[in-house]
């Protein structure tokens, strides 16, 4: 697998309802980032300074439940410009921490993080606010979009993410040894 | 008792009469996943994770309600039986609430290592996320509802080993919940002893001890077989 006329794999991460704990954890790669760096090229990402999605992107790691209206149209931008999509930690894989939301009253939700005054709604409430519209349910990403690589955790492990990425840069299937795929 | 003789994984095994399968299939050293069994209360065949394929049935047995039989031949792992079992763990995660990232059982919840030990990497059933409270009106323990998977190991231990039968389940299939005395707050109890054996048994962070810190929980699910052993070479009677 190589698309740059470098032969590096175009790689980006994105960060939808998350706490970026997963971000950090791939940091954690520490050293090993040095080695990723001679076969990647990290196109878009918190760590980057590109603010829209860039096409042809090779793999793509997604942290974080999708929330509003925004992450959702985000999932799907990723999602035909990447050819491997990976759900990386439980708020992608399960909804986690975001998706315990799922089931009050999106109004109330709101009403209670943003006060507002002479009933006017809460921003995030409706679509065209400056907040995006938050969706009735957190959702996990293959809800959304279709997902190829899943990379359960709270956060995945180094090691997890490191071997996954490891495979796919061989073009292999990802497999995970049995103690790295779990929950939490 | 008399003996009779099966077939397990095609090994001819024997066994005595009365006794269930998974006794038997453990016997051989072959470790079959079970949620609901626990060492020294009733079966239940709740769980359905011990399920294994008898010759001759199209439907798949639950060894710990299985009683063995002459010339009974049994498999305890296929793909069809690793498909199912896997399945099964999908549904338990889909139908409550498991958020192990903020449980106190996180590192030692049975449900979730037996995800791992089926490589459950995502849910492929959309989860139903119900609304279930917390009663957390007892002075020791909590019961949250949302981590329950209806084991009934609680229960049992509750009734069989305790004697009180505080605890019960009221209401059928995804709307079953498990109930103090006739539903009433867990505080509001005249039969329970707060002896804490239901907290010792339960596999998941359904039930726990007040103010016990993620990680730092340590269950005693081999308490009930400890005491009805115990009970039955009187060690407390002097």
């Amino acid at each position: 697998m190589s698309s740059t006329p470098s032969g590096k794999i175009r790689l980006a991460t994105v960060w939808l309802s998350g706490c970026s704990g997963c971000h950090m954890s791939f940091l954690d790669l520490d050293e090993q980032l040095l080695e990723l760096n001679e076969h990647i090229q990290l196109v878009h990402g918190p760590l980057v300074d590109r603010k829209d999605f860039p096409p042809e992107v090779d793999v793509v790691l997604v942290e974080g439940a999708v929330n509003n209206e925004e992450q959702k149209e985000m999932a799907g931008i990723l999602r035909e410009q990447s050819r491997i999509v990976v759900a990386l930690g439980d708020c992608a894989v399960t909804g986690n921490v975001p998706a315990m939301r799922n089931g009050l009253p999106v109004k109330n939700l709101l009403e209670s993080v943003y006060p507002v005054e002479g009933g006017h709604e809460p921003p995030g409430l409706s679509s065209g606010s400056e907040v995006p519209r938050l969706l009735p349910a957190a959702l996990p990403l293959h809800a959304v979009v279709p997902v190829d690589v899943f990379l359960p955790g709270c956060p995945p492990h180094a090691r997890t993410i490191g071997s996954a990425l490891k495979a796919l840069l061989k073009g292999e299937r990802v497999v995970l040894e049995q103690g790295m795929c779990r929950f939490g | 008792m008399a003996e009779v003789t099966l077939t397990i994984d095609n090994e001819k095994v024997s066994a005595r009469e009365g006794q269930n399968l998974l006794q038997v299939i453990r016997e051989q050293g072959i470790d079959l996943p079970t949620l609901c069994h626990l060492d020294g209360l009733s079966e239940r065949g709740g769980c359905r994770l011990c399920v294994v394929e008898v010759e001759g049935s199209s439907r798949l047995a639950a060894s710990c309600v299985t009683a063995v039989r002459e010339d009974m031949r049994v498999t305890t792992a296929s793909d069809r039986l690793l498909r199912y079992r896997r399945m099964l763990v999908e549904l338990l995660f889909a139908e409550r609430n498991h958020v192990c990232s903020v449980c106190v059982m996180n590192g030692n919840c049975e449900l979730q290592s037996l995800a791992t030990r089926f490589g459950v990497d995502h849910l492929r059933y959309e989860p139903l996320y119900p609304r279930l409270p917390t009663d957390a009106s007892h002075e020791k323990y909590t019961i949250d509802h949302n981590r329950c998977v209806l084991c009934a190991r609680c229960v049992r231990v509750c009734d069989e080993v305790e004697g009180v039968h505080t605890l019960d389940i009221m209401g059928r299939g995804v709307s079953s919940r498990i109930i103090n005395d006739l539903n009433q707050p867990w505080r509001a109890s005249r039969t329970c002893t707060a002896c804490g054996k239901c907290v010792q048994v339960c596999p998941t962070g359904a039930l726990y001890i007040k103010e016990t810190l993620s990680a730092h929980v340590e269950k005693r699910p081999d308490l009930p077989r400890r005491i009805v052993d115990a009970r039955k070479k009187r060690v407390w009677n002097s």
